[in-house]
């Protein structure tokens, strides 16, 4: 464990902690950007440097977009109609007992004292190569998705014609 | 503690997160945002095993993770309008308000 | 000569590292590395930022017919240095003021949002070649991408800024710039698109030298001089003015409707760095341009290879920041139905036209004549270029004044 990935890993974490748990749903949103970035930076720590700037432009530049606009349309920056929750310490349990389940197994397994062989530089070229050839298929129906995802959006947010 | 362990810890712990925020808020873009979380914890998990993985130049983890980013912007653009939708409905963007079906 | 003025910032720096690496332990010769490559930029740029307030200032009030700016010289003298002094006392006055917070505002992200928007600003211009072998972060494999993943993360700065105001037009403003910014993006991304599409890389080192290519033995082959590059470079420039809220896309910070826009609350040294941030950006979307389009460092003529590499660079950057003064001068305000009709029906069809012609000019390559290639590029983006021209204009319609005569 390097101090590069402790950093941005206990960023990471201590945002999306944020994310989830204050009161004002903005500062959710924009703590929630923080995870995105961190993640993006632990991306990078993995080499994945195609992967960590398409998650910045998709994440950090569209989805966050997207949720400060939702929060700002459905007028919940002010907190009132929200009483947290009736039952809130079930679903933290739960999230507690899931995170300890997986700690354990992922400690326990043989798999995650692998090393990191060497690795030649990823070329986006080749990425690009696959996509059009061995991933053609999935390339075509993530295509029909998002047409399908983008009319529908449009038109489940359509302002609804006035009846008269 | 090795390398991968600790990636795969972070995603857990970011994915248990994600959970309980879906779990506890009742307020739709809360728990979008805790789906939103589990998801990227997904992409973490892939990025990882794939960097660790025997064969990295076959970058199967990389098309993984790029195609599940494209998916949960699919996914946020539609769950994003339906609470729209649901707010102008109800006035209400609170899941537990949204009950009209209930017999 | 030639090639030692061209090498000069490089050989400097490591003159200074090798007079440095005596003395210093390892690790801050590294950090020492870094902020020699990073001081060339945080000197020269907002330094041209300094000069460009006062040039855009003079030059708008020449072209409204007035002088501008021309009393600021060097105090207790009667040295008025044609008011170029304007720019130190703007500075010294913005940090000498009151830096005002409104009592509702969200303090914490009130506070943050000028230093978010300035710091990816800054980091774009790491991937940027400004002379042979000067690229301060070469990314092989992702320049292109950087640049725009850093391009799109300064909208939530935007945001913020608006709304921990706690202001109507800071909120009007900001979600007024965030749609603007996510729908010219489109424009943008996709005009670039052409020129990965060609050269086949995202590093823009590569991109650069790829237009290194001769035509007719003395003109360098700048991705300009194509149909899909000058059609692309148009398109570019368009969508930079709207990404940088430009005039006649700065409805933003239409200061005769909103104010200010997102930074109406702002004050003091946070205005400076707002402002700041703006122009950086504009020069940063100018230096992609040039780098994208204009050959980058290269000069027009092989016989002009003496001038130095970053000579050309600052020199094309110059011209294009004249070019936005004369814009912002000449064009009148968009309204903001007009603003998105625009990069949804013209701008958008168009790129996507453009990189149809690129595919072809690049299939084509060798197989037909330079000339047909040329006539068929151009008939195919000047036909569109006419029909969606005239659809537009159809759509806008005449003008009907409700409340005036």
């Amino acid at each position: 464990m390097t101090l590069p990935f402790a950093i941005i890993a206990g960023l990471t974490v201590g945002s999306a902690i944020a994310a989830v748990s204050l009161r004002n749903l903005v500062h959710c949103a924009l703590s929630l950007v923080l995870t995105f970035a961190g993640l993006a930076g632990l991306y990078l720590q993995l080499n994945a440097e195609f992967i960590g700037f398409t998650q910045i432009l998709v994440y950090v530049g569209a989805v966050s977009i997207l949720i400060v606009f939702a929060i700002l349309f459905t007028r919940s920056t002010e907190p009132k109609d929200e009483p947290s929750t009736v039952t809130p310490w079930i679903g933290v349990a739960v999230a507690i007992g899931t995170f300890l389940t997986m700690a354990v197994s992922i400690l326990g397994s043989p798999v995650s004292r692998r090393a990191a062989g060497p690795m030649g530089e990823v070329s986006v070229k080749t990425l690009g190569q696959k996509l059009m050839t061995d991933y053609v298929l999935p390339l075509e129906v993530m295509a029909l998705l998002l047409t399908a995802a983008m009319l529908g959006a449009v038109i489940i947010a359509m302002r609804e014609k006035e009846a008269k | 503690m090795s390398p991968l362990s600790g990636y795969l810890l972070v995603s857990a712990m970011i994915f248990c997160i994600g959970l309980a925020g879906a779990l506890t808020r009742r307020n739709a873009i809360m728990v979008l945002i805790g789906i939103e979380l589990m998801l990227n914890a997904a992409n973490l998990n892939f990025i990882a095993f794939w960097r660790f993985s025997d064969t990295p130049e076959t970058q199967t983890g990389l098309m993984f993770a790029l195609f599940s980013i494209a998916i949960a912007a699919a996914e946020a653009a539609v769950g994003l309008a339906l609470i729209i939708m649901i707010y102008r409905h109800f006035r209400t963007a609170n899941v537990d308000k949204v009950e009209d079906m209930k017999g | 000569m030639a090639e030692a003025l061209d090498q000069f910032p490089i050989t400097l720096k490591h003159w200074l590292m090798s007079q440095a690496s005596g003395f210093l332990p390892e690790w801050l010769l590294v950090l020492l590395s870094f902020v020699l490559s990073i001081s060339p930029i945080l000197a020269v740029f907002p330094l041209l930022f300094a000069l460009t307030t006062v040039i855009e200032r003079k030059g708008l009030g020449r072209i409204q017919n007035r002088i501008g700016p021309n009393r600021v010289g060097i105090p207790l003298t009667n040295i008025r240095l044609a008011g170029f002094g304007q720019f130190i006392a703007d500075g010294i006055k913005s940090l000498i003021k009151e830096d005002l917070v409104p009592y509702a505002a969200d303090k914490v992200v009130h506070f943050i949002a000028p230093i978010t928007l300035l710091i990816p600003v800054l980091l774009t211009y790491s991937v940027l070649p400004f002379g042979r072998n000067m690229v301060p972060l070469d990314l092989p494999q992702t320049g292109l991408l950087f640049f725009f993943a850093l391009g799109a993360s300064t909208e939530l700065s935007v945001f913020m800024a608006g709304w921990s105001s706690r202001n109507k037009y800071s909120l009007l403003g900001a979600m007024r710039a965030i749609a603007q910014m996510v729908s010219y993006e489109i424009p943008l991304i996709l005009s670039s698109l052409t020129v990965v599409m060609i050269t086949g890389t995202l590093s823009l080192t590569a991109i650069v030298e790829n237009q290194a290519s001769l035509h007719l033995g003395f003109i360098h082959g700048w991705n300009l001089f194509t149909p899909w590059g000058f059609v692309g470079f148009l398109l570019f420039l368009t969508a930079a003015a709207a990404e940088a809220n430009r005039t006649p896309f700065d409805l933003p910070e239409a200061e005769s409707e909103i104010i200010a826009g997102y930074f109406t609350e702002y004050s003091g040294f946070k205005f400076a760095i707002f402002f700041l941030a703006e122009y950086l950006g504009l020069f940063a979307m100018c230096g992609l341009g040039i780098t994208l389009f204009l050959g980058g460092w290269l000069p027009p003529f092989k016989f002009l290879d003496f001038i130095p590499s970053w000579c050309w660079f600052l020199g094309k950057l110059c011209a294009l920041i004249v070019l936005f003064i004369w814009l912002r001068g000449t064009l009148p305000r968009l309204r903001t139905d007009q603003l998105m009709g625009f990069a949804w029906k013209f701008l958008l069809p168009m790129t996507l036209i453009n990189l149809v012609v690129a595919a072809l000019w690049h299939l084509t390559g060798g197989a037909v004549p330079t000339t047909i290639r040329w006539v068929v590029g151009f008939a195919l983006l000047a036909v569109p270029y006419w029909l969606l021209g005239r659809g537009f204009e159809a759509s806008v319609g005449k003008r009907v004044y409700r409340y005036a005569a």
